[in-house]
């Protein structure tokens, strides 16, 4: 069996190679409609006309020197793979400044297919590229495609295929000023020099003109040859003295002449170029609007948060009814003993208590996934820069942050998009502040019982909470970890794109059957854990004789004070047999720490399940109190159990104490250093600690 | 005489909306943040317009090279351009 040919996709951020890479491949890599969405190289092997293709996702670049770290993966791979053919995908609206990165390709000497993507939004505002004359310029087949809409992509694969068979044309030379060529020249002759018969010409011209670049990977790749690195630093004087410009900027200038003539001889445009993005100015002028712009953005999040509550509500019920049934079913047909308990007061009170949660979380992922494939993301974090410049964030923290919303470990992997080595560490530390979609049931269930009428708009401030939570730490970061964070806002805003039904659904039933999997991975084992906790050990001295006392009572004549008795009996055995549990035990032992904060040894056995993973905290609730038959469910069960300033402790308590388990370890990874992940979790229970107790003092005046 | 070069000395930070302008150079000894700005298209002679501001006045989205580049005032200020 033959190797795969290795096909790479490469483009500038947000020019549609993930979106390429799955209508290709099949794949269901992320998109959305800001750049950098990608930032992994992601590869899958198909087969075309008989032909392996392993196509690889490059994350997106603008230039294959560039020194940024968010390009970072881009450029290495292009520096130490060899790919045998370039797929290199154009933004067909945004040609001026995507042939850029064209013009470093064609250099490389490599096959290359090009792809004019989205190319539907052009012929909208009634533009046209001569893509028979594009093609013979830039030495490769032009293929037009609009990867939402999965057009193209036949031609595309017969192209990829076509040229991979066929033989290396005649390569296209980018010709650059007299002095430039000069010194190009002089440079390939002493690489000729120094790797004599090796070199290629076309190799050896790019190899100079790399180095006059000052492309930082080619001249590590040459530091042995000191003589040649100091006559690139002689040309280099040489042209600035002449010039009075860097040479790469002198020849960033010759690549967008080359790519500026080259539009004027292929491309028609219309009166009005910009006619087909008419729908973006309108909507800029009022979601950018100068004083309308900010109150949106908090609109739009309130509307979203308010829905998630709300109109999850209703499903919920269905499912909270269709548990209810089997409940009863179970209660009614299996035999009595341990297993029984355990079906339904382990796994049927924990796996029910959190898959009611199902719709909200599905509903919450549709918003995210029309915010962020609309483009209005990317205005959020434009509008947002200035006000969070001040607690010492970057614009584009933004992106992460709501990412957060969904989960906190996409949310670290996105702060990549962020270039500052030390913002990004800041930014990696605040992400799991953000409240996500694990820690909402506690919300919805706490809001629901604490706050019935104005649940919505708790939720919605517990989000904010979290907002406000990371806005703070940010500015006592800023102030501990050594260095300086300057990092420039440089950011393109992408045109408005309406995404498709497929890509809003796909993304919500990708977070449905990963709170499934949840339910029933670690929550399932969790629930039976924490029951086995509470039910063991089996033979627990009681401080009294309970069992006598109340079999004495039973046998007393009928009346209201025997009754009371009774209740309040079986109530303190059962309370006594709970903290002699394994599980009360554990929680005991730590509730001291909680005690200030008005916790129970229940809420402390909640919060420590928690560190695995936030959904579980509900299910342990719902085990804890699935003993309790005397109330009607588990929110009237919690309000019963604790004072309204207790549970706004608690909330705040959740929502910022460490960071679960999955995430810590991405937080690890990112980092490079457990020590920071470590961090994480430290500092995060002391902040939860902290505010949770402001939170207690200030109900306890108020509430 | 330097007094007259710093008056006439204009940056992308002083375009207002009903200017049409061209890119001089960027001064800027951060040479990672030079050539991030340049292989956007900030390259000298590159013609650019003021788009919008953010509703407190920074950042501000430009129009160059046919594309949207939202860029911080602070960072506008190195970036030298003479009007048309």
């Amino acid at each position: 069996m033959t190797s795969p040919v290795i096909v790479a996709l490469v483009g500038n951020p947000n020019a549609g190679a993930t979106t390429l890479f799955n209508a290709l491949t099949g794949a269901q890599e992320a998109v959305a409609n800001y750049p950098r969405v990608t930032t992994e190289i992601a590869s899958r092997d198909i087969v075309h006309r008989g032909i392996a293709l392993r196509i690889v996702d490059v994350p997106g670049i603008y230039s294959i020197s560039s020194q940024s770290p968010e390009e970072q993966a881009g450029c290495d791979y292009l520096h130490q793979q060899e790919p045998h053919l370039i797929v290199n995908i154009l933004d067909a609206g945004r040609l001026d400044r995507s042939l850029f990165l064209t013009t470093q390709l064609i250099e490389t000497g490599l096959k290359r297919v090009t792809v004019l993507n989205m190319v539907d939004e052009i012929e909208r505002s009634g533009t046209s590229i001569d893509t028979g004359m594009l093609a013979s310029a830039l030495g490769s087949p032009v293929v037009e495609t609009c990867g939402l809409r999965k057009k193209g992509i036949a031609e595309l694969l017969d192209a990829i295929v076509d040229s991979v068979q066929a033989p290396a044309g005649a390569p296209v030379r980018l010709h650059y000023d007299s002095h430039l060529e000069q010194s190009i020249v002089r440079i390939q002759d002493h690489l000729a020099r120094l790797h004599p018969r090796q070199m290629e010409p076309a190799h050896s011209r790019w190899l100079a003109i790399k180095l006059l670049e000052g492309d930082d990977r080619v001249i590590r790749a040459e530091s042995d040859h000191a003589p040649l690195l100091e006559a690139v630093q002689k040309e280099c004087a040489d042209l600035a003295h002449e010039h009075d410009e860097d040479t790469a900027t002198m020849l960033a200038a010759a690549r967008f002449a080359f790519s500026h003539g080259l539009l004027r001889e292929v491309r028609t445009q219309s009166s009005d170029p910009t006619a087909g993005f008419k729908l973006t100015r309108v909507l800029d002028d009022i979601f950018l609007n100068r004083s309308l712009g900010l109150p949106l953005l908090l609109g739009i999040l309130w509307v979203m948060f308010q829905t998630t509550f709300s109109l999850g509500a209703v499903p919920t019920e269905w499912i909270k009814s269709g548990v209810a049934v089997i409940t009863e079913y179970a209660t009614a047909t299996l035999p009595e003993g341990m297993v029984k308990d355990l079906l339904i007061n382990g796994v049927l009170a924990g796996v029910g208590g959190t898959i009611v949660f199902l719709p909200n979380i599905i509903i919450l992922f549709f918003f995210m996934a029309i915010l962020s494939g609309t483009g209005y993301l990317a205005r959020a974090s434009f509008l947002m820069d200035r006000l969070m410049h001040h607690f010492g964030l970057h614009g584009t923290t933004l992106i992460p942050m709501v990412a957060g919303f969904g989960c906190n470990v996409p949310a670290v992997m996105a702060t990549r998009i962020i270039t500052n080595k030390r913002a990004r560490l800041i930014a990696m530390l605040i992400a799991p502040f953000m409240n996500c979609s694990a820690r909402l049931p506690i919300f919805i269930l706490f809001a629901g019982a604490f706050f019935a009428d104005i649940a919505g708009t708790v939720v919605f401030a517990m989000y904010m909470a979290s907002i406000g939570a990371a806005m703070l730490s940010a500015v006592m970061l800023n102030r501990v970890i050594p260095g300086s964070g300057g990092d420039a806002f440089v950011m393109e805003l992408p045109p408005y794109r309406l995404p498709t039904l497929h890509s809003v659904l796909h993304h919500m039933w990708d977070s449905a059957q990963g709170f499934v999997a949840k339910v029933t991975g670690v929550i399932l084992v969790g629930s039976i854990v924490i029951w086995f906790l509470q039910e063991f050990p089996r033979d627990i001295a009681f401080s009294q004789d309970f069992d006598t006392a109340i079999a004495q009572l039973e046998e007393q004549p009928d009346s209201p004070e025997k009754d009371e008795s009774l209740h309040i009996l079986k109530a303190t055995q059962a309370q006594e047999k709970l903290e002699k549990s394994y599980l009360g035990r554990v929680a005991i032992t730590v509730s001291p720490v909680f005690q200030p904060l008005g916790f129970s040894w229940r809420d402390t056995a909640a919060i420590l399940t928690g560190f695995v993973a936030k959904e579980v905290v509900v299910a342990t609730y719902a085990v804890i109190y699935a003993q309790d038959k005397e109330s009607e469910g588990l929110s009237e069960t919690l309000r019963a159990a604790m004072p309204v300033s207790t549970a706004v402790a608690f909330m705040i308590f959740t929502l910022l104490y460490a960071p679960c388990l999955s995430t810590i370890a991405i937080i690890g990874r990112e980092s490079k250093s457990w020590g920071w992940a470590g961090f994480s979790v430290g500092y995060s229970l002391a902040f939860a600690w902290a505010l949770a107790m402001i939170a207690s003092r200030v109900g306890d005046l108020f509430l | 005489m330097a007094s007259n070069e710093r008056v006439e000395r204009l940056t992308l930070a002083d375009l207002r909306p009903d200017q049409q302008a061209e890119i001089v150079r960027i001064e800027s000894q951060d040479a990672v943040f030079k050539r991030r700005l340049t292989s956007l298209g900030v390259v000298p002679g590159a013609p650019v317009v003021l788009d919008r501001s953010a509703p407190l006045g920074d950042p501000r989205i430009y129009t160059l090279m046919g594309s949207s580049l939202g860029l911080r005032n602070s960072e506008a200020r190195n970036i030298q351009i003479h009007l048309k």
